[in-house]
């Protein structure tokens, strides 16, 4: 048995700092997070995908493609950036709260002198540096391939998608928690984070800007459209009306400018953070 | 040092139009072990969680050491260690980073962590598997590793959720030994259990609650006497087998007994009426007689008739 008498325990603990509790929570999640299957199926995915692409360029040499080094980076990042991010929402946001109470961690978890807040930021950091990490990989395997057709003249445009993409990723992980904290289920979490970017956020842009002819600005995915735009000879014009049939009936598409992008995405960051947060604060382990 | 402390102030539950606890009035204070009892659904776990803040009062206070543990958390629960129905830990953890987690979440001092954990996880036997990941182990096997997470920052007050919930009998009687060390060490001990016996050979006082309400709450004997018209009964233990006309003789010979059945050849359950001073009679005559007494200890089944007479009176 420990030998402290109960007055040495009262004075060797000190609790420590909130921000010190947010390290700890963050440090041992992504312990957790870095062996859990779901990394590696992840790391997979991000292998596949780039090793398709490094294959399939290399073959092929497809030259619209091949063109400039900014059509190479923007057939390459532009179309994987967007659907990998959503991934790795899906996979470390999907399940990150609804987890501590359907698999019931919460109880091992919050039952000490931590405020939830601590815990929701420490996990929500995890999957940031978790992602990030596969991300890093799947940046290094675009910049190999681009300096192995381009040289090592990067154009700046590039940068700015990747820097857009992490800033894409923060606002999709704080959804994603936020949508992780609205269930107990996990399964329900996953099941609507999925649908949400996979296939609904998509869709209803597109109603919205086709049919009722108005701007989705509401819409996180409209927001990322600045990553793969930035990558495009000519950055696309803010509105394109085509029209179409006998009657010539107007197809409307918009596309977000950069500030009005970013703008987008920091505001579904700051509103689902501050939402999951008060929804995880509230949340009772029942 | 003021002594530990958890106080209940007309703290109530609501989940929608059920009352899971009504208007709890309580307060346990110094160094004991108190065996919080009742049947399923009453409130027990209820009471746990509100102290530690995993739900939320619908109304009242919940205190420990006079800290509001809702508006102040991180300051009330300090010094307490817990275990809340049986708690997951992230599975690809090992006992050691789990409960280094612990220490680091509760600023056990670096200098310490090291000693601390391997101390814990010898006192709960899982030294074997201390670096093994967590995935894989038993509800018993987590169980222990929930005993030493709580037992770690060495805390005043334990708040136990039926601690010996899914251990195998050596397992059960391993906490029980571990509760029994913590009282010896003045800490104040919490705990909800569905086992009388148990709460009868750890605890000194017992609270008894029943559809939210609370029945009792007094020392161990006091709720025996008190609701079994004044009698106490006691089990005693005997080193050799026991003639066959010793009961006779401790029930006619020794004031206050009003009997004494046999449960085995060494066993005897002796129901006795008056208080303390009639128990440390009887034991000296006992002793007085060479029996070879080596237990006495009162009857679970006594706390057991004073249960099942509660719970039915409120049903």
């Amino acid at each position: 048995m420990i030998a402290l008498s109960s007055t040495q325990a009262e004075s060797a603990n000190r609790v420590p700092s909130s921000l010190t509790q947010v390290r700890v929570t963050m440090k041992y999640t992504f312990l957790d997070y870095f062996r859990s299957r779901r990394f590696f199926i992840l790391l997979a995915i991000v292998l596949l995908i780039s090793s398709a692409l490094t294959i399939v360029i290399g073959y092929y040499r497809p030259p619209g493609l091949l063109s400039s080094d900014l059509s190479f980076y923007s057939s390459w990042w532009g179309i994987s950036a967007v659907l990998l991010t959503a991934l790795f929402g899906i996979f470390f946001g999907g399940d990150a709260i609804s987890g501590e109470f359907q698999n019931k961690t919460g109880y091992f978890s919050l039952s000490h002198p931590v405020r939830r807040s601590s815990v929701y930021i420490g996990k929500w950091l995890a999957a940031f540096l978790a992602s990030s990490i596969i991300l890093v990989v799947f940046t290094a395997v675009t910049l190999g391939n681009g300096v192995y057709y381009f040289g090592l003249s990067l154009p700046y445009q590039f940068g700015e998608a990747v820097l857009f993409t992490w800033f894409y990723l923060v606002a999709v992980l704080g959804s994603t928690f936020f949508f992780s904290s609205l269930f107990k289920t996990s399964s329900y979490a996953i099941l609507v984070t999925a649908v949400l970017f996979l296939f609904a956020f998509n869709l209803i842009q597109l109603l919205v800007a086709s049919f009722a002819q108005l701007e989705p600005w509401f819409i996180l995915t409209y927001g990322s459209q600045i990553i793969g735009n930035v990558l495009s000879t000519q950055y696309p014009p803010h509105v394109t009306t085509v029209r179409f049939g006998p009657e010539g009936r107007a197809l409307t598409a918009y596309n977000a400018t950069i500030p009005e992008g970013l703008v987008i995405i920091a505001a579904y960051f700051i509103v689902t953070a501050i939402l999951g947060l008060v929804l995880f604060e509230r949340k009772e382990f029942t | 040092m003021n002594e530990p402390s958890i106080q209940a102030v007309g703290l109530t539950k609501r989940f929608g139009s059920f009352t899971a606890l009504d208007s709890l009035n309580l307060n346990v204070e110094g160094s004991k072990c108190v065996g919080f009892l009742g049947p399923n659904g009453a409130g027990k776990t209820t009471t746990l969680k509100l102290f530690t803040d995993l739900i939320r009062p619908s109304s009242g206070e919940a205190l420990v050491n006079g800290v509001n543990v809702h508006t102040r958390k991180k300051k009330a629960l300090e010094s307490v260690g817990t275990l809340i129905e049986t708690p997951e830990i992230y599975p690809s953890l090992t006992p050691r980073e789990a409960l280094t987690m612990v220490a680091e979440t509760r600023g056990v001092p670096a200098a310490e962590r090291k000693k601390r954990i391997e101390d814990v996880v010898t006192e709960v036997r899982m030294d074997e598997w201390v670096d093994k990941r967590v995935g894989k182990f038993s509800k018993g096997m987590k169980q222990r590793i929930n005993i030493a997470a709580a037992l770690l920052s060495d805390p005043r007050i334990f708040l136990l959720d039926e601690p010996t919930t899914g251990l195998d009998p050596r397992g059960m009687s391993e906490v029980r030994d571990i509760v029994k060390s913590l009282k010896g060490k003045q800490r104040l001990i919490f705990m909800s259990s569905h086992l009388l016996s148990e709460v009868t050979d750890i605890c000194d006082e017992v609270a008894m609650i029943d559809h939210g309400k609370l029945l009792v709450y007094d020392t161990l004997s006091n709720v025996t006497s008190r609701f079994s018209g004044g009698e106490n009964i006691v089990e005693v233990g005997f080193l050799r087998p026991l003639d066959g006309g010793v009961n006779g003789r401790i029930a006619s010979g020794v004031p206050g007994v009003t009997s004494a059945e046999r449960v085995d050849d060494r066993t005897l359950r002796i129901r006795f009426n008056g208080g303390a001073s009639t128990q440390e009679r009887l034991l000296s005559n006992l002793v007085g007689m060479n029996l070879g007494v080596i237990s006495y200890k009162p009857a679970s089944s006594a706390l057991e008739d004073v249960y099942l007479n509660l719970i039915k009176d409120t049903k």
